[in-house]
């Protein structure tokens, strides 16, 4: 009977421990593209109160020339006029998987890999950083309106 | 050409090449590169086998980030050290001799130093036909893995040749 009772606890620990070691693995990077949304969103209405995210704006982001850079003076220079098609750096002429996580699932899950682009690239086409109001429209014309 | 010019090259380059003529078509990443390797080096170009450089090309080329061919690609002072480390470890010995040598091939000493200027690289790729380097499907000379359908994996031989036209030009050979 205590033999029983003990080996049901220690598989009980032993399951809630892989459990933990699994869920912790992954967690610090695994988000679905709403999750991602809802933060930019979240800390733009701190901003601006009532600030609501809109694929519209995301897209006029998406598609304006800037002036910043003469090779890649939009984000549609690589990743072409769609979001959902395959694109190439415009300098190095490296192939770019499709930016729509309807066209590659993995996109807009990796909140480190997601704030490392926006640096980047906000600063290479626009020439400053982008606002969290900016990415929340951003990823909402990715995630709805393309 | 003369005789003794052709003579003189064709020993310069069995001289020159002698130190990778083994692998000149196989340059994996090697196994011990650091994990900040591949994510900090490999976002925009492929990751470039460290046996590319000689290590003073690469110390330049690591050395001034925050101007890189044009951009600024600034990383922690930790992780640029782990990646310098590591490339000049594997760094090829073999491109020194070449630039001061080389006459037939003035070297392109661009700030930082491109692998693509090197005269081994300008003579392992002298058959390709120089409008193939802008076409829209390779854009840059860096971009190996246009042309090279197994370059991310290291590997550069010619029957991976990846473009048709080159593949037409491989039968003919
Ligand atoms: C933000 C984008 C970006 C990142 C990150 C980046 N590079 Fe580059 N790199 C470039 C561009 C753009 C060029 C110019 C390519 C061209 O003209 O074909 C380049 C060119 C190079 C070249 C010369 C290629 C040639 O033409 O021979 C080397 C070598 C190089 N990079 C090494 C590195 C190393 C090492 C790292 C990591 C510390 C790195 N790069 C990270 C954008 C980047
Ligand atoms: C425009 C297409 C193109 C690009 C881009 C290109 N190569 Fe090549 N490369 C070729 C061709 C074609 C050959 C074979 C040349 C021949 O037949 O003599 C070749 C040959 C080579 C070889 C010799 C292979 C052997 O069998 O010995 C190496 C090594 C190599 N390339 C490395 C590179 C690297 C590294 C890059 C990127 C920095 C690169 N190439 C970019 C087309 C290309």
């Amino acid at each position: 009977m205590l033999k029983t009772v003990l080996r049901a606890a220690l598989s009980t620990t032993f399951v809630t421990l892989a459990a933990a070691i699994t869920l912790a693995a992954p967690a610090a990077s695994a988000a679905t593209p709403a999750q991602l949304l809802n933060t930019y969103a979240a800390e733009a209405a701190r901003q601006t109160p009532g600030f609501q995210p809109s694929a519209q704006r995301g897209a006029e982001l998406y598609a304006r020339r800037f002036t910043a850079s003469e090779k890649m003076p939009a984000c549609a220079t690589c990743h072409t006029d769609s979001p959902l098609q395959a694109g190439r750096h415009a300098v190095t002429g490296k192939a770019i998987k499709p930016l729509a996580p309807r066209a590659e699932p993995a996109r807009f899950t990796d909140p480190a890999k997601v704030e490392k682009w926006f640096r980047r690239n906000c600063s290479e086409v626009t020439g400053r950083e982008c606002s969290a109001a900016e990415k929340a429209d951003f990823i909402r014309f990715m995630t709805e309106g393309s | 050409m003369s005789i003794l010019r052709v003579t003189r090259s064709a020993l310069l380059a069995a001289v020159l090449t002698t130190p990778l003529a083994a692998s000149a078509d196989k340059m994996p990443i090697p196994a011990d590169a650091p994990a900040a390797f591949r994510a900090e080096c490999g976002d925009c170009h492929m990751a470039f086998s460290p046996a590319l450089l000689t290590a003073p090309d690469w110390r330049r080329v690591v050395g001034q980030l925050d101007q890189h061919y044009g951009d600024n690609v600034r990383i922690d002072e930790k992780t640029r050290g782990e990646i310098e480390a590591f490339l000049i470890r594997h760094a090829s010995t073999r491109n020194e001799r070449t630039w001061r040598r080389d006459r037939a091939a003035p070297p392109h000493r661009s700030d930082p130093p491109r692998l693509t200027g090197t005269p081994w690289f300008r003579r392992e790729h002298r058959e390709v036909p120089a409008s193939l380097w802008r076409d829209t499907r390779v854009v840059s000379a860096s971009n190996c893995p246009a042309c090279h359908g197994r370059a991310e994996e290291g590997s550069f031989r010619k029957r991976e040749l990846a473009l048709p036209e080159l593949q037409r030009r491989k039968e003919h050979h």
